[in-house]
Formats: C-alpha cells, structure tokens, sequence
C-alpha cells in the first residue's frame, strides 16, 4: 500500500535579546547554575513580569518576513502547569491572541519546484529552566538561568508530506531568524529547537490521521531520523491492523527509535487565561512601518538578486544565500578581485568552504577573509597566479603568511608569461625528446600532455600552461 | 502623642519638640502592652524601627524632611520587607525573609516613615473577618469578642486602638474598606493602577490595590501622596503626574453631587446602619451637595462574578508555592508528587483550599467559557453601570458593609455568608474605581462606615469629600476603650 505522510513542525527560536522576555537578568549562555536567575525569574512572592520591548519588535520582524498578519494587540495568557523547573507554576506565553499569524514560507522540494509552507502562528513565550537529573544522587538539581529566556514559538500547518521538505522548511526558517538577527541558530546550545507533529494516512485520503508529537529533536539530523523512524513506526502499526495513538514521543538518538512520554489522555489541562499582571502587546502602525523599513534583504530576495546579477547557476545562488555572513563573503569577495562572480562562487564553495569544515571554523571567523580571498583570485583573474599555485597561496594565507601578492612575492610563485622564457624552455624539451617528437608527428597527438607535462615541471609550475601549449603545438607540428 | 494627627505630630517633629525616636518608642510600647489583647501584628520590627526613626532625626537635623518622615507606620504582611519575615498570614511563608522590598515598603522608607511591624491578616488575604490567619484572629478594640474585618484586620485594629498613625494595606474585593468599616477608622483604596502592586504578594492580580487605613482623611491623604505613583516594575501601574492628595482638602462641596444606589439600601442592610448612612447623606446635604438616585443595575452579580474571577487568578497566583524553592515544605518527600500534595496540604489553610479549587475549576477545560468569560463579560456589564451612575453623579455613597461587626466564629463556618460582607464593595474592585470608608456613627457601640466611591483616578476628591465631614463630626476621633 502506498503511505503518505503528514508532517508539521513547531519551531522554538531563542531571541537574542541581552536580557530576559520579563526582567533584566542577563541571557548570556553557559554561565554557573543560578547566577542569571533574578526574583522575577525565581518566581518569589510579590514579583511582577515586566515585557522587554526589543522581543516585540524581533516578532513583528519575523512576521513580516514570512507575510503574515501582525496583530495589533495581542495578548499574553498564563499557561498552568506544576513542574520543579517552573517556578512561577505557570509559563507566560500567548495563546488565543498571538502576535504572528498566518505567515508562509517556501521551500524547494528535492525535485527542485517551489513549495509554500503555511505557518499557522508565532507567539512569544519565555522559556522553563532546566532539571539536572545525573549531577546529584537521587535528587534533581534545578538551574533556572534559562528561566525566562524570550522564545519565538513557530509553528506550522501540517504541510510538509515527506521528510526533505520538513527538513528543507526547518532550513528555511533558521536561515530567515539568521538573516533577521533574531536568533543565533544555535542548535548545540539549544537556541533553535524542533518539535515534529508526524502522522502517515492512504495516498489519496484527504482525512488526516492521528499524529504523534515528537520531542528531544535538537539537531537537523535528529530531526530527519526521528521523523523517518516515526514514519515507518507508524506504518508497521497500520499495516499490521493496529491503530496510531495520539501521544508525545521522546526521541533517544543513541538508541534512534522514538518512545511514548505520555498519551493524550494523561496530557495536562493547562487552564490557559489572560495574564492579569501585562497588559496587551501593542504594535502601532508607526511601528509596523518603522520595523518594515528596516528589514534586511531576505534569502529568497538575495537569491534572485544572486542569479540575476552574478549569472550564478540555481545551486550556486541557494547555496551562497544560505546564510548572510556566507552571502555577505561571496559579495565582498566579488568586489575586492573584480574576478568572475563564478570564479569566485566556485573557491568560496570548494577550497574554502573545505578548509572552514575542516577546522570546524564558522565563515564569519574565517582565517582568510574576503579581501584576502578577493586579493588572491585578482591575481588569478588577471594571470599572474595560475590556478594550481593559488591552492599553495590559499593554504599559505589560511597559515597567516599575509596577503596574496606577499606570498607570491616569497615564494617565487609569480606566472611566467615571458615568451622567450617559455620558448627556451620548450626548446629543450623538444631537444631532450626526439622519439615522442616522432611519435607526435606521426598522429600520435596525445604525447601533447607529456610535453606540457615536462615544460611545466621545468617551470617549476610556473609557466602559463596555456602558452606552453600553444607554442609546443606550433613548433611540434612546424 | 498616639491621639495627634499626623500633621500635629509631623509638625512637632520637624520644630524638634519632639523626636521620632521617642515617637516611635511611645508606639512601640504601646504595641507591647496592648497588642496581647488584639492580636494586630505578626511581627513587630522594633531594632529596625529605631533605627529607622534615628535615621529620621538625622535627616529632620539636615533639613531633609518630607511631611511624614519620622511617622511611625504599620505594614500589612504582604508587602515584601527586605531581611523581614513576610508571611502573608499563612503557615506557607511562616518561614519566609524577602529578599527585597515592595515598592511601597521602599517609597515608605526612602520618605522617611518607620515602620513598627508587619500586621495581621486573613491567609493571602483570602477573608473578610481575619480569622483565616495561620497566626489567630485579630480581635476588634471596639468588642474583644468581635473581629475587625479582613483581610487587612490588623492594619485596622491596630490604627483603631492607636497603637499605630498609619498602616498600609490591600483591597481585593473590600478588604480596606470593610475593616475600616467595622474598626471605626478610615480607609481608602485607590484606583486600580494608583499604587504599584510589585512586592506585594497576589491574591488576585487584576483586582488587588493597595491603600492606607488612618484616624481621618487628612492623615491618609498624606500617606497616599508617598505611595501613589507610576512604578516601571509593575505592568499594570499607570503613568500620571505625581499627585499631593492633601492639597484640595478643604474645597468646598457646594453643588457636588451624590449619588446613592438603590441596590446599596435594598433587602439584607441592617436598619440602623442604614439609619447612620442617611444621617451623614443629610450632613453632605447641608454641606451644600445634592442628591440624586442611581442604579447599579448589576449588584447581585457583583458577588458571583468575583467569586469567579478573584479565584481563579488566585489558583494561578499561588501555584508557586509548592515546596520547592521557598516557604513550607514537607518532611522526607518521597518524589515530586509527594513533595507537592504535602507541602500544600500543610502550608494552606481551608479558606485558601476552597478558592484554589474553585478557581482551577472555573479555568477548566469545558468550564472555561461557561464561568471565566462569563464573570469577564459581568465584569464589562458592571463597570458600565458605575460609568452611567457616574453620569450624574461625583461620588456614590452607601454603608460599607451591610451590618456592623460580628461576634468572633459567627460566619466561619458559612463562606457564602461571610462572602456577603462584601457586597457593596466587591464591585469596585471588578470596576477598578477608588473608595474610601469612613466612620459615620455607631450602633449599639460598634462602628458604622460611610462608603463613598469615586470615578476614576479622583481619590482628590474623594479626600476632600470625607474630609469636609471630618470636619463637622467627631465619629473619627472617637478611640475605643482602654485604647484612649
């Protein structure tokens, strides 16, 4: 039988203000457990929540971005739930009056057409704190330095119907909270997590069937296994005559399988209600206006503006519009060599985006920058540096030996272009060599490469191997 | 001393005829002797309170002082004391020290006032007679075998018997007012916003205000002006310029209108209280002010509606109390689970049970719409009558409370009852408007308060109206005995 799953993502992207969504304590990651915990974030008695405007604005910024509607009062509601690591027994979070609503995003499927992605709403919400179950013997640490951190809540429509768009969607909206500078897209530290609600049904069915909620999906990796795992799960329970329950599951990546948490019937009545101590979130139209000017060139928009004014091919424009630091390289790379956006395009990719993987270094931290990656194919582009030898020069800047012409300059690696140099010393390979000379004279033209070959060598790589061509041609068959 | 007003001994303070050191200790003593037999403080800050009135003289020698600095003052135990124990009256927080001060304990201390102690009060404020303290009833100075209202009986009793100028206090559904009423003194809750909320611990968030009880209008004007204002920690706190509520005192009333609510002299008012009422309604009459009838349509709802609303954000509001991170917490929990039933179990007492219940009912799945936005839709319905009354009217006034105080025991065992204490005042609280209650006669020796509601963000007024009666009566300055 033929299944098809139904797959829909609720995405939490942690804003990267300086300070907590309801007090001043700082967000700064990794610090002592409870240093960044102050009463408001304790939940003391007597302490009042007060809204951090900048969160605000960092969602209205998002919900412009993906089109969607921004309300102009929305309205923040107390959801009531009893856990160690929540202190105030209930999360502040919107609820029936959400900021962000009806927002899309598109996406490329892996048959390469575009697809629209329906996000439902965007809320903001502060996050818990965080149980320590294996620090202490049987007892629980709690370390509420999370508590209170701003989350944009993202969720979308049950869109998505096979694991490479859920995956291609995820992308999507990490790249645009990136471009937006809203979020750092930190997956390891928890700043963007994922929720996954799966569920399969009958090609052709229209009814969608129960779904699962996954949990615990904190990289993309683990995001594609445990949907795949779930997927299949779900379809061995089908096709063996059982039926899906509605339930959480827990992903556990070691073991990849997914594991039920608890069913619907154990899930919390949350009891959400307006929170009396804020009032309405108001977003005025001068607002709207302001933020709406200053929104940065998106991915979808640089990846046209990528095709059409750099001639890059559709892989080179979406790979290079992946993220604005890696945009913002490839342009100033562009600008600084004058060399073809191509030429360019094909470095940033291949060298080094291989050496960045390598040292596991982040392009922003690149040890060779645009200007001296731009330094570099300037020379390349206007041939004084041959290809193979800009590998020895991109190697020896990524060390720290300086800028480009320096290099060249140190080590000799300057392209010979002089013809007499060269016709000397295609001279005397042709001297050294008089049976392939026969052999090329006879018809045998593929002893070419072994002249190139040798010439090239005696250059110590230097000569224009184009040049050296030329000119063995002419004299070979001369 | 304890018999001067404020401005009597804010005067003699600042003419260094007297100090707040000896003030403060004259108070302190009489806290001594006389809070045995009332039961008004939980805790009495006595190091703290000397001190507080030596830094006070220093700043009257500098020339520093504002118009209540040396006065001594009384907290109501749910304003956060920094390195104090704040108990809200519950066994919950018997063993809690704020880490901090309430925003209105700070404007207190930074003005200069010194604070005697933290007095008594209903659990969480969840009460309307005081007998819901984890530490025992307040008893009332006018009749020991009375209480003095509630939730703010202590700050009541203990400026009635003189053993304090002023306290501060809260006002959830009639808490000031009602006690005021029944103590003989006066009380006033401002409008919702007035006074900052942060520091003060919530019973109920969108009602709660805090206020001051004192021996007359004058006095309390005074102690409002220092705690009124916008406060950027509190939310719902509301942006005005700072306001001297003293200044407009004696403004004459000539043509002020005075409405009277047909549903606040109806069925279940006791006649004579009724009778004191109409007696200073024809005072306000001479005084020049004219009368005219209102309707408050929506009265009896008023009593349903709270009971909906204020339980339910206090189901929310308390859930922090769960054994974990402050206040009471059971012995050897064996897991989680455990470690919350028990804690809960312990710390809270009845009256707070049965609103924590009521209140996670109400916000139930399936309920949530049939009780919650009902009692918000009464809420609107209710605010709109007061807007029509306010039409035609300055001020409303009615009694405070439909009876004068009962005998100690008398409604605990019946929570509807004891809720229609409040029936007039209640539905301020929905509103969010300022009131006032001062005294207005006795009936077989027990106090009678006037209620006088005003329109929004117009406690002026409202000082001014029952000051211009303070001065043509003596109900005020009357002292129970053995409290003279």
């Amino acid at each position: 039988m033929d299944w098809e799953p139904v797959i829909g993502l609720e995405l939490h992207a942690q804003l990267s203000t300086k300070s907590k969504i309801f007090s001043g304590a700082s967000t700064a990651y990794g610090a002592a457990p409870n240093t960044q915990a102050c009463a408001v974030d304790l939940g003391l008695p007597g302490v009042l929540p007060v809204l951090n405007a900048e969160v605000v604005r960092m969602a209205v910024k998002f919900g412009l971005a993906i089109n969607a509607n921004i309300l102009p009062r929305s309205v923040f509601a107390r959801k009531n739930y009893f856990y160690p690591d929540l202190p105030k027994g209930y999360q502040i979070s919107q609820y029936e009056l959400p900021i962000v609503s009806k927002g899309e995003v598109t996406i490329q499927t892996e048959s390469g057409e575009l697809k629209t992605i329906g996000v439902t709403r965007a809320h903001l919400e502060e996050d818990a704190g965080k149980s320590v179950h294996d620090a202490f013997p049987n007892v629980t640490g709690i370390d509420l330095n999370r508590a209170g951190t701003p989350l944009l809540e993202i969720v979308s429509e049950p869109d998505m119907r096979s694991v490479s768009e859920a995956i291609a969607y995820m992308r999507k909206v990490h790249s645009i909270v990136r471009y937006l500078e809203i979020c750092d897209g930190n997956m390891q530290e928890g700043s963007f997590r994922c929720d996954a609600n799966v569920s399969v049904r009958k090609k052709g069915e229209s009814r969608l069937g129960t779904r699962a909620e996954l949990k615990n999906l904190n990289s993309f990796r683990f995001v594609e296994r445990a949907i795949e795992y779930e997927i299949e799960r779900q379809i061995e329970v089908l096709e063996s005559g059982g039926a899906v329950i509605q339930e959480t599951r827990l992903y556990d990546a070691d073991a990849n399988e997914t594991r039920s948490m608890r069913s619907k019937e154990e899930a919390n009545d949350y009891r959400y209600f307006p929170d009396p101590d804020l009032l309405p979130v108001e977003v005025s139209a001068d607002l709207l206006a302001e933020i709406k000017a200053s929104l940065p060139e998106l991915p979808d928009a640089k990846r046209q503006r990528f095709s059409a004014d750099y001639a890059l091919n559709a892989y080179d424009a979406s790979n290079l519009t992946g993220t604005h630091e890696l945009a913002d390289f490839f342009e100033r790379t562009v600008e600084v060599s004058g060399a073809s956006p191509k030429l360019c395009a094909n470095w940033i990719s291949g060298e080094l985006a291989g050496a960045l993987n390598r040292a596991g270094v982040e392009i922003d931290q690149s040890p060779v920058t645009p200007e001296l990656l731009g330094g570099m194919l300037k020379r390349v582009a206007d041939k004084t540096l041959s290809g193979k030898l800009a590998k020895q020069v991109f190697e020896a800047m990524w060390n720290g030996e300086g800028r480009a012409d320096a290099v060249i300059e140190a080590r000799g690696l300057k392209q010979v272009t002089d013809a007499t140099a060269i016709e000397a010393l295609v001279d005397a390979v042709i001297a050294a060599n008089p049976e392939q000379v026969a052999q090329y004279r006879d018809g045998k033209h593929k002893v070419l490469g072994f002249f190139v070959g040798q010439v090239m060598k005696d250059s110590k790589g230097k000569a224009n191997p184009g040049q050296v061509n030329e000119m063995l041609k002419k004299k070979l068959t001369g | 001393m304890h018999i001067k007003s404020v401005s009597e001994l804010s005067q003699a303070l600042r003419a260094k005829k007297l100090s707040s050191r000896e003030l403060t200790e004259h108070f302190l003593k009489r806290i001594e002797e006389k809070d045995p037999e009332l039961n008004a403080f939980i805790t009495v800050t006595k190091a703290q309170a000397i001190e507080q009135a030596d830094r006070a003289d220093a700043m009257i020698a500098r020339g520093e002082a504002g118009p209540l600095t040396g006065i001594p003052l009384a907290h109501k135990d749910l304003f956060c004391t920094f390195g104090v124990r704040t108990t809200c009256g519950s066994k919950m927080l018997d063993n809690f020290i704020a880490p901090y001060d309430a925003t209105v304990v700070e404007r207190c201390r930074d003005h200069g006032l010194v604070m005697l102690g933290k007095t008594n009060m209903d659990e969480f404020a969840m009460g309307s007679s005081n007998e819901t303290s984890y530490y025992g009833p307040v008893r009332n100075p006018w009749s020991l075998d009375r209480v003095p209202g509630g939730s703010s009986g202590g700050a009541a009793a203990a400026v009635a018997a003189r053993l304090s100028p002023l306290a501060t206090c809260t006002d959830t559904g009639g808490s000031i007012r009602q006690p005021a009423s029944l103590s003989g003194i006066t009380g006033i809750k401002p409008t919702y916003g007035r006074v900052s909320r942060y520091g003060m611990i919530a019973f109920a968030s969108s009602l709660d205000q805090a206020g001051v009880m004192a021996l007359s209008a004058a006095d309390a004007a005074l102690l409002l002006s220092v705690m009124a204002g916008f406060d950027e920690r509190d939310s719902t706190s509301v942006e005005r310029l700072e306001e001297r509520f003293s200044e407009n005192l004696d403004a004459p009333l000539d043509g002020l209108r005075i409405g009277l609510p047909r549903q606040h002299f109806g069925e279940g008012l006791d006649h004579e209280v009724g009778a004191c009422v109409e007696a200073a309604i024809a005072e306000y009459k001479r005084m020049g002010a004219k009368i005219v009838e209102v309707d408050l349509e929506n009265t009896d709802l008023s009593i349903p509606a709270y009971y909906v609303v204020a339980p339910a954000e206090a189901s929310s509001n308390l859930a922090r109390y769960d054994g974990v991170r402050f206040g009471h917490r059971a012995e050897n929990p064996q897991g989680l689970e455990d470690l919350y039933k028990r804690s809960r179990s312990q710390g809270f007492g009845a009256e707070v049970k049965r609103r924590i219940m009521i209140g996670t009912y109400v916000l139930s799945a399936g309920y949530y719409d049939a009780y919650y936005l009902k009692a918000q839709q009464l809420r609107r319905l209710i605010k709109e009558d007061f807007q029509r009354a306010f039409d035609n009217a300055d001020v409303l006034m009615g009694p405070t409370s439909p009876s004068v105080a009962f005998r100690l025991g008398e409604k605990l065992a019946d929570p509807v009852t004891m809720y229609l204490c409040d029936i007039y005042t209640n539905a301020v609280n929905l509103a969010g408007l300022p009131a006032m209650s001062i005294p207005a006669g006795f009936v077989k020796g027990m106090p009678v308060g006037l209620h006088i509601i005003g329109n929004y963000f117009d406690e002026g007024r409202l000082l001014n109206v029952a000051h211009r009666y303070q001065q043509i009566t003596d109900w005020h300055s009357r002292a129970p005995k053995g409290f003279e």
